[in-house]
């Protein structure tokens, strides 16, 4: 009770001071709330992409088994029969490949696959395919890209050299940093305005969702943001590594980071390559049984035939990589890298932080909700730019142009998201199977609907584009468990009934979202921006700019 | 008249204040982070090591460089922070340099 009354008090003590401290002391806050603003708006279209594709990543292997409806998953043997019987299969279709990399089946995703050169195929001659696990056969699935779609969206886009798509999404995320870090300083309750929410009071209701969800995951925002540039610092800063000496140095600091071996060149001596199963069972009795994440054999059937076997990277936090190299004639064991130094580690961790590989369902789950919750604050703060103008429009029938292009992108980039997000998953059902290019057009569909719900956000007017993207996600989603019942055999009910719990959680998470977007479409549809107040209208007084200033200091432009 | 000119000088003063924030935390910010990055090869750490601390933190030291730039009062306050930063660490980089055989 004391500390509150002399907190008040210190509060009271502020209010007074000099008008000259005031102006000083405002003054830091103003800037980095204009940096706040103005960081967060200028890429916050973009930022919300990242974010929304980005947290469905966290169910990557899900949405891609979700969009690959026809496999069934069955309970993958051990890693040493699994990689015979694929390498089997792969040197059957093309017995002069040189280089395979097989991944072995998760429980997350129960088939193998693999990718694999053949240097007589044109061009550069990789090949891929998923495989499976018991008899090590090619699977025959359609062709999708399924949530690695999402997943390379969110730091490469489409359209683009990925080159210029992950400078973009460095870009992006370096004015993440900077309005993270200016949002902090600008929000000086911190605590105390955790606990409040100002329910249905317009902008303040705004403010305090995007500050509610901000400091609720704050350290995930943060973390999310910085290890998403350490996960490609070797290209935004490359200096360092640029002034070793050898690139025998920058190999070294670059396989800390992730396992690469290169092709390595063939004798021309043929010689027979070792039964893999003894070599897989070795690293098995290492790591442990599930811990066999991939294998990788360079010149099978050469005699300089190399054989490595990487550590699977769910068991663990850190990405750092593990790795032993065999000789694939001999079997002898060449190489082998088990830890890391102080700062390979740090960012293993925080890249495998980012990437949330090692978590169980449960921590999945969390780690898609907090990652939403960010995407919530990306979304509410591009929201809250509009909101917090159109108080201020002298005539709100002809808005400004600035105020026209921002609020029309936020449609399209929020709703519109949702909208063409949700109509990947239609196009996956709806294309035919045997479609030339068909995972290529899953892709143009989307952008497709993505562009044409920028076209309809701008002959539209503003609210009525926003309630009509809402219910048209609204229906999309809700009707896509639907839309299984008749281009799948996997619907629902037949879910329930053999616990199919990967289309269960699907089917209803699709519902749930489908809820969430009606229920926006509702208040969309109900809301009624306030008139001007009287102290909009007018000069403010001291009075209000200081009782302005107690309720929500970053809140002023 | 003379009124309006003082009000359009204001302006354009304004204006390119921003401008130089701008240009000082977007490039000079990048320039700092690789300086900063490549200085951390001074460190007495192997040097792979002390090439990660330095790329992972360089983002940290872009994103306080920006937060300074549009902090303090007056851009030219902002140039002359980073100009001292970047003279602070410019020997450090320049005898990573020279180690790598780039100067």
């Amino acid at each position: 009770m004391d500390v509150k009354k002399t907190f008040r008090a210190r509060v009271d003590a502020l209010l007074v001071m000099s008008s000259k401290e005031q102006a000083k002391s405002r003054g830091i806050r103003q800037s980095m709330s204009d940096l706040h603003i103005w960081a967060g708006l200028l890429v916050g279209w973009i930022l919300y992409s990242m974010f929304l594709t980005g947290t469905t990543a966290y169910f990557r292997e899900e949405i891609t088994r979700y969009m690959r409806p026809e496999l069934v998953a069955a309970v993958p043997p051990p890693a040493a029969q699994v990689v015979p019987r694929v390498l089997e299969s792969i040197r059957t279709q093309s017995p002069v490949t040189t280089q395979v990399s097989i991944t072995l089946p998760t429980e997350r995703k129960p088939f193998a696959s693999a990718f694999w050169r053949d240097p007589q195929a044109p061009g550069r001659g990789f090949h891929n395919g998923v495989f499976d696990a018991q008899t090590g056969q090619a699977l025959q699935v359609r062709a999708t890209q399924g949530g690695d779609f999402f997943y390379a969206f969110h730091f490469n886009f489409h359209y683009m050299s990925a080159i210029w798509g992950r400078w973009i999404a460095g870009f992006c995320a370096m004015f993440m940093l900077v309005a993270i870090i200016s949002g902090v300083i600008t929000h000086k309750k911190i605590f105390t305005d955790f606990f409040t929410f100002r329910w249905s009071k317009g902008q303040r209701s705004w403010l305090d969702a995007h500050a509610g969800l901000s400091v609720l995951g704050l350290p995930f925002h943060f973390m999310i943001t910085w290890s998403g540039l350490i996960t490609l610092m070797v290209m935004y800063m490359p200096f360092g590594l640029q002034a070793l000496p050898s690139q025998a140095d920058r190999t070294a600091v670059n396989s800390e980071i992730r396992f690469f071996m290169p092709a390595g060149k063939p004798s021309g001596e043929l010689a027979e390559l070792r039964p893999l199963a003894p070599l897989v069972q070795q690293a098995a009795q290492r790591w442990g049984v599930d811990n066999v994440g991939a294998v990788q054999i360079n010149n099978p059937g050469d005699a300089a035939a190399r054989v490595v076997i990487v550590r699977q990277q769910a068991q663990r936090i850190s990405t750092t990589p593990h790795y032993i190299m065999f000789d694939g004639v001999s079997g002898e064991m060449l190489q082998s890298k088990d830890s890391s130094g102080p700062a390979a580690t740090t960012q293993g961790v925080l890249y495998g932080l980012h990437l949330g590989r090692f978590a169980d369902i449960v921590t999945r789950w969390l780690y898609f909700l907090v990652s939403l919750a960010g995407t919530v604050m990306v979304g509410t703060g591009l929201v809250l730019w509009t909101v917090k103008r159109r108080a201020r429009l002298p005539d709100s029938e002809k808005p400004y142009f600035g105020f026209r292009v921002v609020e029309r992108l936020n449609i399209a980039a929020i709703a519109g998201l949702s909208v063409s997000m949700t109509s990947f998953f239609w196009f996956n059902r709806l294309l035919p199977l045997d479609m030339v290019q068909r995972a290529a057009w899953e892709i143009h569909g989307f952008f497709i609907v993505w562009a044409g719900t920028l076209i309809w956000a701008m002959v539209r007017p503003a609210k009525r584009a926003w309630m009509e993207l809402f219910w048209l996600a609204a229906i999309l989603l809700a009707l896509l468990p639907v839309l299984n019942v008749f281009t799948t055999d996997r619907h629902l009910l037949h879910s329930l009934r053999q616990s199919d719990w990967l289309f269960v959680g699907f089917d209803l998470t699709m519902l749930v979202f489908a809820a969430l977007h009606a229920y926006l479409a509702v208040r969309t549809a109900r809301h009624r921006p306030r008139a001007k107040s009287a102290r909009r209208k007018g000069v403010a007084t001291r009075q209000d700019a200081v009782s302005l200033d107690r309720l929500t200091p970053g809140e002023r432009t | 008249m003379i009124e309006r000119l003082l009000g359009f000088r204001a302006w354009g003063q304004r204006w390119q204040g921003l401008a130089s924030r701008i240009v000082a935390a977007v490039l000079g910010g990048y320039v700092l982070a690789a300086l900063f990055s490549l200085a951390a090869l001074a460190l007495p750490v192997a040097r792979s090591e002390a090439v990660l601390w330095g790329m992972q933190l360089s983002f940290l030291a872009y994103a306080g460089t920006v937060v300074w730039v549009f902090a303090v009062h007056s851009a030219w306050r902002a140039w002359a922070g980073i100009l001292l930063v970047v003279v602070a660490l410019l020997p450090f980089a320049l005898c990573v340099w020279r180690a790598g055989g780039v100067l």
